[in-house]
């Protein structure tokens, strides 16, 4: 008889919140933190900072590039700049500013992205960007991080500033179950072992992390174990929790509210290939676009949700 | 600085672009040619700067961005010549493994670059960053920039225009490289500018307007610039130049934009400018 998982729910928030609570608190922590938006202040909650330090808030207007490019300069003086926008808008429009300005001139900056992926919901494609982190993690320099609930984005947005260099912060739109300690320590590249399994690795980042509990819960009444692994920082990805935990399980799942080219799994893939060949199934959106409609209706539509993490776990643990 | 000392260092600095770029077979010694009287007077008379102990915050310094990154050779010369490292350095240029790569970068370190250009258009942005936080910082320095007349095309620039005149940005002056020529040919046949002071009037900037190659009109137009900083506004320079000054067979055309002379043509370049300084 296997003992129940029992993953405490906190709460139910959206990350994007825990992003304005972290960046207020890094403001009143750090003075050199400034933050600037590109006419989303609203949607990402930083009305909070904007109030409280409203001579270190600059609201850009609807000018991405033109923010990408003073955030780079606002570091030349000392200042740590948080850019705020959508996660489409914080890569694909401005890729060329974040790769010059920023991430080749080594700039101190911290690019937060609200709404990404599929779970933007009703705003459809032309929002649900789903290649952010592949293009992200190529660039040279960028640290890549998807926090997976309200308390770890509150966390990674205060850990950041710590980091000289620049980041990448992914989040989003819906409310999600709480999970993460109010009080856990974020540790940029250190993965979150969240269960203990030895049948399969379930390596999840953001939204999909819930997902992955959900699945590892339900595969233990079928009598598997699964080990779930929350991957919040993508670059410098954590190999030793990957090849640690495949050493266990020998085959993995990786679930992700992204693209599967470019994402968390191939990633996790490369890991393997060049330390120990494992079976892997790819949790992630499979060349395509979204489109509009209900958060969870669309994880579904697009096989991301938790049956076919289940389904994914099953089918690779065959393949062992 | 006098006018006749300046004009001599301004040779020197000709002399280095046309061999820095021969020397490699590539470059782009036309623009560079062209604002080599101006990045003189600014480096040698204007800027408050410490080319002796260059720090990436410019804390109480006046801060440079060189937004046409493709002219790094007339940059790379005055930085070396004004101190901020060897001269003998300029032999380097856009050989690997070298500071001075074919577009200015920090990565490698070379002291008096803070930030990477070459694809066009960010630079303006990066200088209102900078503004903002030497505003920040009580530090009344000012930021100076320097971008091609063909880069206006981009669009970035226009947004940043428009958010220095709108949050009142008064710790800028930009200086636009008016040659009216870009690499597929003149800008007026490419895509034409139109007006360009009135343009930057319209989005709510100070024009002023000056020969770039009249020693005596930079200075005086560059004190006028200062001078209207603090008033609220951001100032910009339409600077009138000639793509390839100083070298006859490179003037009144695009065709040196990019391109290097072999031997023979530096030879005769060479003769065109005099060695003032001593070449590196």
């Amino acid at each position: 008889m296997i003992e129940k998982i029992n993953i405490e729910v906190l709460g139910k928030k959206d990350t994007r919140s825990g992003f304005g609570e972290g960046l207020l608190e890094v403001g009143k922590r750090n003075s050199n933190v400034v933050a600037l938006c590109a006419d989303l202040t609203g949607s990402l909650k930083m009305n909070a900072f904007e109030n409280e330090f409203p001579e270190r808030f600059f609201q850009v207007g609807i000018a991405e590039a033109n923010m990408m490019g003073m955030a780079a300069g606002m570091t030349v003086g000392g200042k740590i700049p948080y850019t705020g926008t959508f996660a489409n808008f914080s890569t694909s429009r401005v890729y060329d500013q974040v790769r010059q300005s920023i991430a080749y001139s080594q700039k101190n900056v911290k690019i937060c992205a609200s709404h990404a992926g599929l779970t933007l919901g009703e705003d459809g494609a032309t929002h649900q960007v789903l290649e952010d982190i592949g293009m992200m993690k190529m660039l040279p320099n960028m640290t890549v991080i998807v926090p997976c609930d309200f308390n770890q984005t509150k966390q990674a947005t205060i850990a950041i500033a710590d980091h000289e260099g620049p980041v990448y912060l992914r989040f989003g739109r819906p409310s999600v179950p709480i999970f993460v300690k109010p009080d856990a320590k974020f540790e940029i590249g250190k993965a979150d072992k969240i269960i203990e399994g030895t049948d399969v690795s379930i390596i999840a980042c953001g939204h999909l992390v819930w997902k992955a509990i959900e699945a590892a819960q339900a595969l233990q009444e079928k009598g598997i174990s699964a080990e779930v692994i929350n991957m919040h920082t993508i670059k410098p990805l954590d190999a030793k929790a990957v090849l640690d935990s495949v050493a266990k399980t020998g085959c993995v799942v990786t679930a992700e509210e992204h693209m599967m080219n470019g994402g968390l799994g191939d990633s996790v893939a490369q890991v393997l290939s060049r330390n120990t060949a494992t079976p892997q199934e790819y949790v992630a959106v499979d060349d395509s676009f979204g489109e509009s409609g209900k958060p969870e209706d669309l994880l579904t539509k697009y096989n991301i949700d938790t049956p076919n993490i289940i389904e994914a776990a099953l089918k690779v643990i065959q393949r062992k | 600085m006098e006018t006749q000392e300046l004009k001599n260092i301004a040779s020197q600095v000709r002399r280095d672009i046309v061999r820095m770029v021969s020397a490699v077979s590539s470059g782009h010694p036309g623009g560079s040619l062209g604002c080599a009287d101006f990045l003189t007077v600014l480096y040698f008379d204007k800027m408050n700067h410490n080319p002796s102990n260059f720090t990436m915050d410019a804390v109480n310094e006046d801060v440079f961005y060189l937004s046409n990154g493709h002219i790094s050779p007339v940059w790379y010369s005055v930085l070396a010549r004004s101190g901020y490292f060897p001269v003998s350095d300029l032999s380097g240029f856009r050989i690997m493994g070298s500071k001075l790569q074919g577009h200015p970068s920090t990565d490698k370190g070379l002291p008096g670059v803070r930030m990477a250009s070459g694809s066009l258009g960010q630079g303006l942005s990066c200088a209102l960053g900078t503004a903002e936080t030497k505003k920040l910082n009580g530090d009344n320095s000012i930021v100076y920039t320097l971008h091609g007349d063909g880069e206006l095309q981009e669009g970035q620039i226009w947004e940043a225009a428009m958010y220095a005149a709108g949050k009142n940005i008064d710790n800028v002056i930009a200086t636009v490289d008016y040659n009216g020529r870009q690499i597929d040919g003149d800008c007026d046949d490419v895509l034409p500018l139109g007006n360009l002071s009135q343009k930057w009037q319209a989005f709510g900037w100070e024009v002023l307007e000056m020969d770039g190659h009249n020693i005596d009109e930079i200075k005086s137009t560059m004190d006028k610039a200062k001078s209207m900083t603090g008033n609220g506004k951001p100032i910009v320079i339409i600077m009138k130049t000639e793509m390839g000054q100083g070298v006859d067979y490179m003037m009144g055309t695009h065709k040196w934009h990019g391109s290097a002379p072999n031997a023979e043509q530096l030879a005769t370049a060479l003769d065109q400018l005099e060695e003032t300084l001593g070449d590196y």
